[in-house]
Protein backbone atom coordinates (compact mmCIF):
# COMPACT_ATOMS: atom_id res chain seq x y z
CA UNK A 1 0.00 0.00 0.00
CA UNK A 2 2.84 2.50 0.59
CA UNK A 3 4.32 1.92 -2.78
CA UNK A 4 0.78 2.42 -4.33
CA UNK A 5 0.47 6.03 -2.09
CA UNK A 6 4.10 6.61 -2.86
CA UNK A 7 3.79 6.32 -6.99
CA UNK A 8 0.33 8.54 -7.05
CA UNK A 9 1.75 11.04 -5.31
CA UNK A 10 4.75 11.41 -8.08
CA UNK A 11 1.95 11.38 -10.54
CA UNK A 12 0.55 14.15 -8.68
CA UNK A 13 4.33 16.18 -8.83
CA UNK A 14 3.57 15.36 -12.64
CA UNK A 15 0.28 17.25 -12.87
CA UNK A 16 1.05 20.13 -11.30
CA UNK A 17 4.71 20.35 -13.19
CA UNK A 18 2.61 20.97 -15.96
CA UNK A 19 0.14 22.91 -14.95
CA UNK A 20 2.23 25.27 -13.80
CA UNK A 21 4.36 25.37 -16.93
CA UNK A 22 0.86 25.47 -18.55
CA UNK A 23 0.40 28.85 -16.60
CA UNK A 24 3.29 30.33 -16.87
CA UNK A 25 3.36 29.84 -20.35
CA UNK A 26 -0.20 31.33 -20.41
CA UNK A 27 0.57 34.47 -18.42
CA UNK A 28 3.79 35.14 -20.68
CA UNK A 29 1.78 34.77 -23.28
CA UNK A 30 -0.96 37.37 -22.45
CA UNK A 31 1.36 39.96 -21.20
CA UNK A 32 3.29 40.04 -24.44
CA UNK A 33 6.07 38.51 -23.12
CA UNK A 34 6.99 35.59 -25.22
CA UNK A 35 8.35 35.78 -28.64
CA UNK A 36 6.39 34.83 -31.82
CA UNK A 37 9.01 32.07 -32.39
CA UNK A 38 8.38 30.77 -28.73
CA UNK A 39 4.88 31.42 -29.17
CA UNK A 40 5.20 28.91 -32.46
CA UNK A 41 7.10 26.45 -30.76
CA UNK A 42 4.71 25.49 -28.05
CA UNK A 43 2.21 23.45 -29.97
CA UNK A 44 5.01 21.21 -31.39
CA UNK A 45 6.41 20.86 -27.91
CA UNK A 46 3.27 19.36 -26.55
CA UNK A 47 2.87 17.21 -29.67
CA UNK A 48 6.56 15.66 -29.13
CA UNK A 49 6.03 15.05 -25.79
CA UNK A 50 3.05 13.36 -26.63
CA UNK A 51 4.36 11.09 -28.85
CA UNK A 52 7.20 9.96 -26.65
CA UNK A 53 5.36 9.55 -23.80
CA UNK A 54 3.81 6.75 -26.12
CA UNK A 55 7.09 5.44 -26.93
CA UNK A 56 8.09 5.37 -23.65
CA UNK A 57 4.83 3.03 -22.58
CA UNK A 58 6.42 0.82 -25.47
CA UNK A 59 10.11 0.92 -24.85
CA UNK A 60 10.97 1.99 -20.96
CA UNK A 61 7.45 -0.52 -19.86
CA UNK A 62 6.91 -2.97 -22.45
CA UNK A 63 10.56 -3.50 -23.09
CA UNK A 64 10.05 -3.39 -26.44
CA UNK A 65 12.40 -1.18 -28.97
CA UNK A 66 9.82 0.43 -31.46
CA UNK A 67 11.26 2.31 -34.37
CA UNK A 68 8.53 3.69 -36.17
CA UNK A 69 6.53 6.05 -34.13
CA UNK A 70 6.74 8.38 -36.40
CA UNK A 71 5.19 6.49 -38.61
CA UNK A 72 2.06 6.07 -36.01
CA UNK A 73 2.15 9.71 -35.89
CA UNK A 74 1.89 10.06 -39.56
CA UNK A 75 -1.18 7.85 -39.43
CA UNK A 76 -2.92 10.22 -37.06
CA UNK A 77 -1.85 13.00 -38.72
CA UNK A 78 -3.04 12.18 -41.67
CA UNK A 79 -6.54 10.23 -40.90
CA UNK A 80 -7.11 13.41 -38.68
CA UNK A 81 -6.51 16.08 -41.33
CA UNK A 82 -8.48 14.10 -43.60
CA UNK A 83 -11.37 13.64 -41.95
CA UNK A 84 -11.10 17.32 -40.51
CA UNK A 85 -11.49 17.80 -44.37
CA UNK A 86 -14.62 15.85 -45.31
CA UNK A 87 -16.68 17.13 -42.56
CA UNK A 88 -15.48 20.98 -43.00
CA UNK A 89 -18.47 22.43 -44.41
CA UNK A 90 -20.74 19.72 -42.10
CA UNK A 91 -19.98 20.69 -38.64
CA UNK A 92 -18.92 24.14 -37.76
CA UNK A 93 -18.05 23.66 -34.09
CA UNK A 94 -14.21 23.58 -34.47
CA UNK A 95 -14.28 21.79 -31.00
CA UNK A 96 -16.58 19.28 -32.22
CA UNK A 97 -15.08 19.07 -35.43
CA UNK A 98 -11.51 18.60 -33.87
CA UNK A 99 -12.68 16.13 -31.50
CA UNK A 100 -13.86 13.86 -34.18
CA UNK A 101 -10.49 14.47 -36.12
CA UNK A 102 -9.02 13.16 -32.74
CA UNK A 103 -10.97 9.68 -32.33
CA UNK A 104 -10.56 8.78 -35.78
CA UNK A 105 -7.10 9.53 -35.46
CA UNK A 106 -6.28 7.94 -32.95
CA UNK A 107 -8.62 4.94 -33.86
CA UNK A 108 -6.68 4.53 -36.70
CA UNK A 109 -3.12 4.80 -35.45
CA UNK A 110 -3.99 2.01 -32.99
CA UNK A 111 -5.81 -0.09 -35.27
CA UNK A 112 -2.34 0.21 -37.39
CA UNK A 113 -0.61 -0.51 -34.25
CA UNK A 114 -2.91 -3.95 -34.10
CA UNK A 115 -2.30 -4.86 -37.24
CA UNK A 116 1.48 -4.64 -37.12
CA UNK A 117 1.63 -6.10 -33.66
CA UNK A 118 -0.49 -9.52 -35.20
CA UNK A 119 2.56 -11.08 -36.08
CA UNK A 120 5.21 -9.25 -34.51
CA UNK A 121 4.05 -8.94 -30.67
CA UNK A 122 4.52 -13.06 -31.00
CA UNK A 123 8.16 -13.24 -31.95
CA UNK A 124 11.07 -12.62 -28.79
CA UNK A 125 14.00 -10.38 -29.80
CA UNK A 126 14.25 -7.47 -32.11
CA UNK A 127 11.46 -8.28 -34.46
CA UNK A 128 9.28 -5.27 -33.55
CA UNK A 129 12.05 -2.77 -34.08
CA UNK A 130 12.59 -4.20 -37.72
CA UNK A 131 9.27 -4.34 -38.68
CA UNK A 132 8.03 -0.49 -37.11
CA UNK A 133 11.26 0.68 -39.15
CA UNK A 134 9.64 -0.40 -42.13
CA UNK A 135 5.90 0.34 -40.93
CA UNK A 136 7.09 3.90 -40.51
CA UNK A 137 8.83 3.95 -44.22
CA UNK A 138 6.26 2.20 -45.77
CA UNK A 139 3.14 4.10 -44.80
CA UNK A 140 5.16 7.38 -45.79
CA UNK A 141 5.60 6.16 -49.23
CA UNK A 142 1.85 4.92 -49.87
CA UNK A 143 0.61 8.20 -48.34
CA UNK A 144 2.62 9.79 -51.27
CA UNK A 145 1.32 8.37 -53.87
CA UNK A 146 -2.45 8.33 -52.66
CA UNK A 147 -4.76 10.50 -54.06
CA UNK A 148 -8.17 11.50 -53.17
CA UNK A 149 -10.66 13.71 -54.13
CA UNK A 150 -14.16 15.00 -53.34
CA UNK A 151 -15.77 15.58 -56.98
CA UNK A 152 -19.18 16.43 -57.79
CA UNK A 153 -20.01 12.95 -58.97
CA UNK A 154 -18.55 11.66 -55.55
CA UNK A 155 -15.17 10.52 -53.58
CA UNK A 156 -12.83 9.52 -56.83
CA UNK A 157 -9.57 7.91 -55.09
CA UNK A 158 -6.47 6.60 -57.63
CA UNK A 159 -2.75 5.25 -56.61
CA UNK A 160 0.27 6.94 -58.04
CA UNK A 161 -2.21 7.96 -61.19
CA UNK A 162 -2.88 11.60 -60.01
CA UNK A 163 -4.02 12.86 -63.40
CA UNK A 164 -6.73 10.67 -63.44
CA UNK A 165 -8.98 12.92 -61.70
CA UNK A 166 -10.08 16.14 -62.45
CA UNK A 167 -10.52 18.26 -59.97
CA UNK A 168 -12.57 21.64 -60.61
CA UNK A 169 -11.86 23.93 -58.07
CA UNK A 170 -14.52 26.48 -59.69
CA UNK A 171 -17.43 24.18 -58.90
CA UNK A 172 -16.56 22.94 -55.47
CA UNK A 173 -14.19 20.17 -56.48
CA UNK A 174 -10.99 19.65 -53.94
CA UNK A 175 -8.41 17.33 -53.49
CA UNK A 176 -8.58 15.21 -49.86
CA UNK A 177 -4.99 13.99 -50.12
CA UNK A 178 -3.16 14.99 -53.13
CA UNK A 179 -0.35 12.58 -53.57
CA UNK A 180 3.33 14.16 -52.76
CA UNK A 181 1.45 17.72 -52.08
CA UNK A 182 -0.60 16.24 -48.72
CA UNK A 183 -3.75 17.56 -48.13
CA UNK A 184 -3.85 21.67 -48.21
CA UNK A 185 -5.57 24.37 -46.47
CA UNK A 186 -6.15 22.51 -43.01
CA UNK A 187 -8.10 24.47 -40.45
CA UNK A 188 -5.73 25.55 -37.33
CA UNK A 189 -7.58 23.71 -34.63
CA UNK A 190 -4.74 23.23 -32.71
CA UNK A 191 -3.64 25.34 -29.99
CA UNK A 192 -1.74 25.28 -26.90
CA UNK A 193 -4.27 24.46 -24.16
CA UNK A 194 -5.80 21.47 -26.63
CA UNK A 195 -2.37 20.54 -26.86
CA UNK A 196 -1.68 20.82 -23.00
CA UNK A 197 -5.43 18.83 -22.64
CA UNK A 198 -4.18 15.77 -24.74
CA UNK A 199 -0.82 15.38 -22.50
CA UNK A 200 -2.78 15.41 -19.48
CA UNK A 201 -5.44 12.83 -20.84
CA UNK A 202 -2.57 10.66 -22.20
CA UNK A 203 -0.63 10.92 -18.61
CA UNK A 204 -3.69 10.15 -17.29
CA UNK A 205 -4.39 6.86 -19.27
CA UNK A 206 -0.92 5.89 -18.80
CA UNK A 207 -0.84 6.70 -15.32
CA UNK A 208 -3.32 4.59 -14.66
CA UNK A 209 -2.54 1.11 -17.03
CA UNK A 210 1.22 1.19 -15.19
CA UNK A 211 -0.48 1.44 -12.03
CA UNK A 212 -3.05 -1.49 -12.45
CA UNK A 213 -3.10 -4.94 -12.64
CA UNK A 214 -2.05 -4.88 -16.22
CA UNK A 215 0.50 -2.77 -15.86
CA UNK A 216 1.83 -4.84 -13.79
CA UNK A 217 1.62 -7.89 -16.15
CA UNK A 218 3.24 -5.67 -18.70
CA UNK A 219 6.53 -4.87 -16.17
CA UNK A 220 6.64 -8.87 -15.58
CA UNK A 221 6.64 -9.45 -19.49
CA UNK A 222 9.98 -7.28 -19.61
CA UNK A 223 11.74 -8.31 -16.59
CA UNK A 224 11.12 -11.58 -17.57
CA UNK A 225 9.04 -13.35 -20.58
CA UNK A 226 9.74 -17.03 -19.29
CA UNK A 227 8.44 -16.40 -15.47
CA UNK A 228 5.69 -13.87 -16.78
CA UNK A 229 4.54 -16.84 -18.44
CA UNK A 230 4.77 -19.64 -16.04
CA UNK A 231 3.05 -17.66 -13.78
CA UNK A 232 -0.26 -17.53 -15.75
CA UNK A 233 -0.10 -13.96 -18.00
CA UNK A 234 -0.79 -14.08 -21.74
CA UNK A 235 2.14 -12.34 -23.10
CA UNK A 236 0.64 -11.99 -26.40
CA UNK A 237 -2.46 -10.04 -25.10
CA UNK A 238 -0.65 -8.00 -22.84
CA UNK A 239 2.31 -6.77 -25.28
CA UNK A 240 -0.74 -5.89 -27.43
CA UNK A 241 -2.71 -3.99 -24.58
CA UNK A 242 0.36 -1.68 -24.17
CA UNK A 243 1.60 -1.44 -27.85
CA UNK A 244 -1.65 -0.29 -29.83
CA UNK A 245 -1.85 2.47 -26.00
CA UNK A 246 1.57 3.23 -27.23
CA UNK A 247 0.58 3.07 -30.82
CA UNK A 248 -2.41 5.41 -30.11
CA UNK A 249 -1.49 8.22 -28.13
CA UNK A 250 1.74 8.38 -31.06
CA UNK A 251 -1.77 9.27 -33.45
CA UNK A 252 -3.01 11.61 -30.77
CA UNK A 253 0.67 13.73 -31.08
CA UNK A 254 -0.31 13.12 -34.97
CA UNK A 255 -3.54 14.60 -35.05
CA UNK A 256 -2.14 17.74 -32.95
CA UNK A 257 0.45 18.10 -35.38
CA UNK A 258 -1.74 17.79 -38.69
CA UNK A 259 -3.91 20.68 -37.59
CA UNK A 260 -0.69 23.43 -36.60
CA UNK A 261 -0.01 23.38 -40.36
CA UNK A 262 -1.93 24.22 -43.20
CA UNK A 263 -0.43 21.78 -44.87
CA UNK A 264 0.43 18.28 -44.21
CA UNK A 265 2.89 16.36 -46.42
CA UNK A 266 5.03 13.38 -45.32
CA UNK A 267 8.33 13.86 -45.85
CA UNK A 268 11.45 11.85 -44.11
CA UNK A 269 11.83 14.85 -42.05
CA UNK A 270 8.65 15.22 -40.82
CA UNK A 271 7.94 11.15 -40.48
CA UNK A 272 10.75 9.68 -41.70
CA UNK A 273 13.12 7.38 -39.87
CA UNK A 274 14.84 10.72 -38.47
CA UNK A 275 12.17 11.42 -36.50
CA UNK A 276 11.34 8.13 -34.68
CA UNK A 277 14.97 8.13 -33.47
CA UNK A 278 14.25 11.25 -32.35
CA UNK A 279 11.57 10.42 -30.47
CA UNK A 280 13.49 7.79 -28.73
CA UNK A 281 16.06 9.98 -28.00
CA UNK A 282 13.46 12.21 -25.90
CA UNK A 283 12.44 8.72 -23.92
CA UNK A 284 16.27 7.49 -23.41
CA UNK A 285 17.20 10.78 -22.10
CA UNK A 286 14.19 11.52 -20.57
CA UNK A 287 14.83 8.17 -18.34
CA UNK A 288 13.17 4.68 -19.65
CA UNK A 289 9.95 4.67 -17.59
CA UNK A 290 9.63 8.05 -16.45
CA UNK A 291 6.98 10.20 -18.52
CA UNK A 292 7.60 12.93 -16.72
CA UNK A 293 11.41 12.80 -17.97
CA UNK A 294 10.08 12.26 -21.37
CA UNK A 295 7.92 15.42 -21.18
CA UNK A 296 10.90 17.45 -19.88
CA UNK A 297 13.54 16.12 -22.65
CA UNK A 298 11.44 16.92 -25.28
CA UNK A 299 10.59 20.10 -24.26
CA UNK A 300 14.17 20.96 -24.31
CA UNK A 301 15.05 19.36 -27.24
CA UNK A 302 12.49 21.00 -29.51
CA UNK A 303 13.13 24.39 -27.87
CA UNK A 304 16.90 23.99 -28.16
CA UNK A 305 17.67 23.92 -31.87
CA UNK A 306 15.15 26.36 -32.54
CA UNK A 307 16.71 29.02 -30.00
CA UNK A 308 20.51 27.49 -30.90
CA UNK A 309 19.34 29.41 -34.70
CA UNK A 310 21.33 32.23 -34.38
CA UNK A 311 24.49 31.02 -34.01
CA UNK A 312 24.17 29.25 -37.59
CA UNK A 313 27.00 26.85 -38.34
CA UNK A 314 27.51 26.11 -34.87
CA UNK A 315 24.21 25.55 -33.55
CA UNK A 316 24.50 21.42 -34.38
CA UNK A 317 27.89 21.10 -32.72
CA UNK A 318 26.32 22.87 -29.88
CA UNK A 319 23.15 20.49 -29.70
CA UNK A 320 25.09 17.17 -29.51
CA UNK A 321 27.40 18.34 -27.14
CA UNK A 322 24.61 18.94 -24.97
CA UNK A 323 22.90 15.76 -25.57
CA UNK A 324 25.85 13.95 -25.00
CA UNK A 325 26.22 16.52 -21.23
CA UNK A 326 22.94 15.31 -20.62
CA UNK A 327 22.99 11.63 -21.17
CA UNK A 328 26.22 12.06 -18.63
CA UNK A 329 24.48 14.34 -15.73
CA UNK A 330 21.84 11.64 -15.72
CA UNK A 331 23.41 8.47 -15.85
CA UNK A 332 27.17 8.58 -15.74
CA UNK A 333 27.82 6.82 -12.35
CA UNK A 334 29.94 10.11 -10.97
CA UNK A 335 26.96 12.60 -11.75
CA UNK A 336 24.86 10.25 -10.07
CA UNK A 337 26.38 10.06 -6.92
CA UNK A 338 27.09 14.09 -7.04
CA UNK A 339 23.11 14.34 -7.21
CA UNK A 340 22.44 12.18 -4.41
CA UNK A 341 24.99 14.12 -2.05
CA UNK A 342 23.54 17.33 -2.88
CA UNK A 343 19.46 15.48 -2.28
CA UNK A 344 20.46 14.37 0.29
CA UNK A 345 22.14 17.88 1.90
CA UNK A 346 19.20 19.43 0.73
CA UNK A 347 17.15 16.93 2.81
CA UNK A 348 19.20 17.42 6.38
CA UNK A 349 18.70 21.05 5.70
CA UNK A 350 15.20 20.75 5.74
CA UNK A 351 14.52 18.14 8.46
CA UNK A 352 17.18 20.26 10.34
CA UNK A 353 14.92 23.27 9.79
CA UNK A 354 11.82 21.27 11.24
CA UNK A 355 13.35 20.30 14.07
CA UNK A 356 14.00 23.67 15.07
CA UNK A 357 10.40 25.22 14.56
CA UNK B 1 -4.07 -43.08 -13.46
CA UNK B 2 -0.90 -40.66 -13.05
CA UNK B 3 -0.70 -37.83 -12.64
CA UNK B 4 1.06 -36.82 -15.67
CA UNK B 5 1.24 -38.45 -18.49
CA UNK B 6 4.11 -37.93 -21.27
CA UNK B 7 3.90 -40.37 -24.33
CA UNK B 8 6.10 -40.19 -27.23
CA UNK B 9 7.06 -36.26 -26.75
CA UNK B 10 9.24 -35.17 -29.60
CA UNK B 11 10.67 -31.51 -29.82
CA UNK B 12 12.14 -29.27 -32.46
CA UNK B 13 14.60 -26.38 -32.51
CA UNK B 14 14.38 -25.67 -36.28
CA UNK B 15 16.08 -28.43 -37.78
CA UNK B 16 17.18 -29.77 -34.63
CA UNK B 17 15.24 -32.33 -33.12
CA UNK B 18 15.95 -32.03 -29.26
CA UNK B 19 13.45 -34.33 -27.78
CA UNK B 20 13.32 -37.73 -29.84
CA UNK B 21 10.45 -39.24 -28.39
CA UNK B 22 10.08 -39.75 -24.78
CA UNK B 23 7.74 -41.46 -22.29
CA UNK B 24 7.34 -40.74 -18.59
CA UNK B 25 4.63 -40.60 -16.00
CA UNK B 26 4.20 -38.97 -12.49
CA UNK B 27 1.94 -39.68 -10.24
CA UNK B 28 0.10 -37.63 -7.68
CA UNK B 29 2.26 -37.09 -4.63
CA UNK B 30 5.44 -38.03 -5.78
CA UNK B 31 8.51 -36.24 -6.33
CA UNK B 32 9.80 -37.48 -10.23
CA UNK B 33 13.65 -36.22 -10.71
CA UNK B 34 15.11 -35.85 -14.28
CA UNK B 35 18.65 -36.35 -14.01
CA UNK B 36 21.18 -35.60 -16.91
CA UNK B 37 24.43 -33.81 -18.55
CA UNK B 38 24.08 -30.43 -20.43
CA UNK B 39 22.07 -30.52 -23.34
CA UNK B 40 20.30 -33.98 -22.64
CA UNK B 41 16.76 -31.91 -22.83
CA UNK B 42 15.93 -31.61 -19.81
CA UNK B 43 15.05 -28.06 -19.62
CA UNK B 44 13.60 -28.80 -22.81
CA UNK B 45 11.41 -31.03 -21.27
CA UNK B 46 10.20 -29.10 -18.68
CA UNK B 47 9.35 -25.89 -21.09
CA UNK B 48 7.08 -28.04 -22.97
CA UNK B 49 5.19 -29.48 -20.23
CA UNK B 50 4.52 -25.99 -19.04
CA UNK B 51 3.67 -24.90 -22.59
CA UNK B 52 6.53 -22.43 -23.00
CA UNK B 53 7.56 -24.14 -26.26
CA UNK B 54 5.26 -26.35 -28.65
CA UNK B 55 6.11 -29.63 -28.99
CA UNK B 56 6.19 -31.41 -32.28
CA UNK B 57 4.71 -34.56 -31.43
CA UNK B 58 4.03 -36.54 -28.89
CA UNK B 59 1.05 -35.95 -25.85
CA UNK B 60 1.40 -34.79 -22.76
CA UNK B 61 -1.77 -35.38 -20.24
CA UNK B 62 -2.33 -33.61 -16.82
CA UNK B 63 -4.86 -34.88 -14.55
CA UNK B 64 -6.75 -36.21 -17.23
CA UNK B 65 -6.67 -33.57 -20.09
CA UNK B 66 -4.63 -32.93 -22.76
CA UNK B 67 -3.24 -29.77 -22.55
CA UNK B 68 -0.78 -30.45 -25.63
CA UNK B 69 -1.35 -27.71 -27.40
CA UNK B 70 -2.71 -25.33 -24.46
CA UNK B 71 -0.75 -22.26 -24.41
CA UNK B 72 1.51 -21.86 -21.28
CA UNK B 73 -0.70 -19.24 -19.40
CA UNK B 74 -3.69 -21.21 -19.43
CA UNK B 75 -1.91 -24.16 -18.40
CA UNK B 76 -0.79 -22.59 -14.56
CA UNK B 77 -4.39 -22.48 -13.73
CA UNK B 78 -4.96 -25.81 -14.26
CA UNK B 79 -2.75 -26.38 -10.92
CA UNK B 80 0.82 -26.60 -12.71
CA UNK B 81 3.77 -24.19 -11.65
CA UNK B 82 6.62 -23.99 -13.07
CA UNK B 83 9.80 -22.32 -11.65
CA UNK B 84 12.16 -21.57 -14.39
CA UNK B 85 15.54 -22.24 -14.55
CA UNK B 86 18.20 -19.61 -12.65
CA UNK B 87 15.78 -17.53 -10.35
CA UNK B 88 13.85 -15.76 -12.94
CA UNK B 89 12.50 -12.72 -11.18
CA UNK B 90 10.92 -9.65 -11.88
CA UNK B 91 13.74 -7.83 -11.02
CA UNK B 92 12.23 -4.43 -11.11
CA UNK B 93 8.89 -5.48 -9.14
CA UNK B 94 8.76 -5.81 -5.28
CA UNK B 95 9.14 -8.92 -4.01
CA UNK B 96 5.45 -8.46 -2.55
CA UNK B 97 4.34 -7.27 -6.16
CA UNK B 98 6.53 -10.89 -7.39
CA UNK B 99 4.28 -13.30 -4.89
CA UNK B 100 1.14 -10.74 -6.17
CA UNK B 101 2.18 -11.76 -9.61
CA UNK B 102 2.35 -15.66 -8.92
CA UNK B 103 -1.09 -15.25 -7.69
CA UNK B 104 -2.19 -13.88 -11.21
CA UNK B 105 -4.57 -16.24 -12.31
CA UNK B 106 -6.45 -16.38 -9.26
CA UNK B 107 -9.29 -14.57 -8.28
CA UNK B 108 -10.36 -14.84 -4.63
CA UNK B 109 -8.91 -12.36 -2.22
CA UNK B 110 -9.13 -13.67 1.18
CA UNK B 111 -7.75 -16.91 0.21
CA UNK B 112 -4.59 -15.30 -1.83
CA UNK B 113 -4.05 -13.19 1.77
CA UNK B 114 -3.94 -16.45 3.16
CA UNK B 115 -1.41 -18.07 0.80
CA UNK B 116 0.88 -14.95 1.19
CA UNK B 117 0.70 -15.00 5.05
CA UNK B 118 1.52 -18.98 4.76
CA UNK B 119 4.57 -18.39 1.95
CA UNK B 120 5.41 -15.02 4.50
CA UNK B 121 5.60 -17.87 7.48
CA UNK B 122 7.90 -20.32 5.49
CA UNK B 123 10.28 -17.86 3.98
CA UNK B 124 10.80 -14.93 6.79
CA UNK B 125 13.14 -13.21 4.61
CA UNK B 126 10.92 -12.59 2.03
CA UNK B 127 8.37 -11.06 4.51
CA UNK B 128 11.44 -8.18 5.85
CA UNK B 129 12.03 -7.56 2.14
CA UNK B 130 8.74 -7.52 0.85
CA UNK B 131 9.23 -3.43 -0.50
CA UNK B 132 12.51 -4.01 -1.96
CA UNK B 133 12.83 -4.52 -5.85
CA UNK B 134 13.79 -8.50 -6.14
CA UNK B 135 16.78 -7.67 -8.29
CA UNK B 136 18.39 -6.24 -5.30
CA UNK B 137 17.90 -9.99 -3.29
CA UNK B 138 20.85 -12.45 -3.39
CA UNK B 139 20.74 -15.55 -5.27
CA UNK B 140 19.28 -18.13 -2.85
CA UNK B 141 16.78 -15.21 -1.99
CA UNK B 142 16.03 -14.77 -5.57
CA UNK B 143 15.61 -19.20 -5.98
CA UNK B 144 12.76 -18.53 -2.29
CA UNK B 145 11.28 -15.79 -4.13
CA UNK B 146 10.37 -17.89 -7.13
CA UNK B 147 9.76 -20.91 -5.06
CA UNK B 148 7.12 -18.65 -3.13
CA UNK B 149 5.85 -16.91 -6.10
CA UNK B 150 5.41 -20.72 -7.58
CA UNK B 151 2.98 -21.57 -4.14
CA UNK B 152 1.06 -18.21 -4.73
CA UNK B 153 -0.62 -20.33 -7.54
CA UNK B 154 -1.83 -22.99 -5.37
CA UNK B 155 -0.48 -25.69 -7.42
CA UNK B 156 -1.14 -29.13 -7.51
CA UNK B 157 2.12 -29.86 -8.88
CA UNK B 158 5.72 -27.95 -9.43
CA UNK B 159 7.87 -27.92 -11.90
CA UNK B 160 11.32 -26.84 -10.34
CA UNK B 161 14.27 -26.52 -13.01
CA UNK B 162 17.82 -26.53 -11.56
CA UNK B 163 16.87 -25.13 -7.90
CA UNK B 164 20.03 -25.33 -7.08
CA UNK B 165 22.23 -24.09 -9.90
CA UNK B 166 24.80 -21.18 -8.66
CA UNK B 167 24.08 -21.50 -5.04
CA UNK B 168 26.83 -22.41 -2.58
CA UNK B 169 26.48 -25.77 -0.90
CA UNK B 170 24.80 -24.04 2.35
CA UNK B 171 21.75 -22.72 0.57
CA UNK B 172 21.31 -25.92 -1.75
CA UNK B 173 20.89 -27.64 1.50
CA UNK B 174 18.39 -25.19 2.15
CA UNK B 175 16.50 -25.36 -1.03
CA UNK B 176 15.99 -28.78 -0.58
CA UNK B 177 14.61 -28.42 2.75
CA UNK B 178 11.93 -26.52 1.00
CA UNK B 179 11.48 -28.46 -2.14
CA UNK B 180 10.96 -31.57 1.09
CA UNK B 181 8.20 -28.90 2.67
CA UNK B 182 6.49 -28.41 -0.32
CA UNK B 183 6.36 -32.32 -0.79
CA UNK B 184 5.17 -32.77 2.67
CA UNK B 185 1.86 -30.47 1.96
CA UNK B 186 0.84 -32.23 -0.62
CA UNK B 187 2.64 -30.72 -3.70
CA UNK B 188 3.86 -32.80 -6.67
CA UNK B 189 6.99 -32.16 -7.98
CA UNK B 190 9.01 -32.80 -11.53
CA UNK B 191 12.48 -32.16 -10.45
CA UNK B 192 15.15 -31.41 -13.17
CA UNK B 193 18.76 -31.07 -11.71
CA UNK B 194 22.22 -31.48 -12.83
CA UNK B 195 23.05 -32.32 -9.04
CA UNK B 196 22.13 -35.80 -9.20
CA UNK B 197 23.73 -36.51 -5.61
CA UNK B 198 21.09 -34.67 -3.78
CA UNK B 199 17.60 -34.89 -6.83
CA UNK B 200 18.44 -38.93 -5.87
CA UNK B 201 18.39 -38.27 -2.02
CA UNK B 202 14.78 -36.75 -2.42
CA UNK B 203 12.93 -37.87 -5.45
CA UNK B 204 10.86 -41.26 -5.10
CA UNK B 205 11.74 -42.21 -9.06
CA UNK B 206 14.08 -40.93 -11.67
CA UNK B 207 14.53 -40.88 -15.02
CA UNK B 208 18.39 -40.40 -16.68
CA UNK B 209 18.47 -38.15 -19.91
CA UNK B 210 20.93 -38.42 -22.47
CA UNK B 211 21.30 -36.30 -25.69
CA UNK B 212 16.96 -36.47 -26.10
CA UNK B 213 16.22 -39.69 -24.99
CA UNK B 214 15.87 -42.04 -21.40
CA UNK B 215 18.35 -44.22 -21.04
CA UNK B 216 17.45 -45.68 -17.31
CA UNK B 217 14.70 -45.20 -15.39
CA UNK B 218 13.78 -46.75 -11.58
CA UNK B 219 13.11 -45.78 -8.11
CA UNK B 220 15.69 -43.15 -6.72
CA UNK B 221 17.37 -45.44 -3.94
CA UNK B 222 18.19 -47.80 -6.70
CA UNK B 223 19.76 -45.78 -9.19
CA UNK B 224 21.88 -44.40 -6.80
CA UNK B 225 23.15 -47.96 -6.54
CA UNK B 226 23.51 -48.36 -9.73
CA UNK B 227 26.79 -48.51 -11.53
CA UNK B 228 26.08 -46.34 -14.57
CA UNK B 229 24.56 -43.93 -12.79
CA UNK B 230 27.27 -43.73 -10.02
CA UNK B 231 29.78 -43.33 -13.36
CA UNK B 232 28.33 -40.96 -15.27
CA UNK B 233 26.59 -38.79 -12.62
CA UNK B 234 27.56 -39.14 -8.89
CA UNK B 235 31.70 -39.21 -9.66
CA UNK B 236 32.08 -42.32 -7.55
Amino acid sequence: MKNLKKSSKDHLITYGILLLVYIVAEILIKTGNMSSLMQGILVPVCVYSLVAIGLNLCVGYLGELSLGHAGFMCVGAFCGAYTTKMLQGTINNEILLFTIALVVGVIMAALFGFLVGIPVLRLKGDYLAIVTLAFGEIIKNIINVLYIAKCSDGMKVAITDGGAIEVDEAIGEMWLVNGAKGINRIPHLSNFTIGMILIFVALFVVFHLVDSRSGRAIMAIRDNRIAAESVGINITKYKMMAFVISAAIAGAGGVLYAHNLSTLTATPTNFGYNMSIMILVFVVLGGMGSFRGSIIAATILTILPEGLRGLADYRMLIYSVLLISMMLFNWAPAAVNWKKKVMASINNKTSKKGQVE
Amino acid sequence: MAMLEVKDLKVNYGLIQAIKGISFELNEGEIVALIGANGAGKTTILNTVSGVIPSSAGSIVFEGKDITKISGHKIVSMGMAHIPEGRRVFANLSVYENLKMGAYTRKDKAEIEATLKQVYEYFPRLEERKNQPAGTLSGGEQQMLAMGRALMSKPKLILMDEPSMGLSPLLVKEVFSIIKYCHEIGISILLVEQNAKMALGIADRAYVLETGNITLSGKADAMLENDEVKKAYLGV
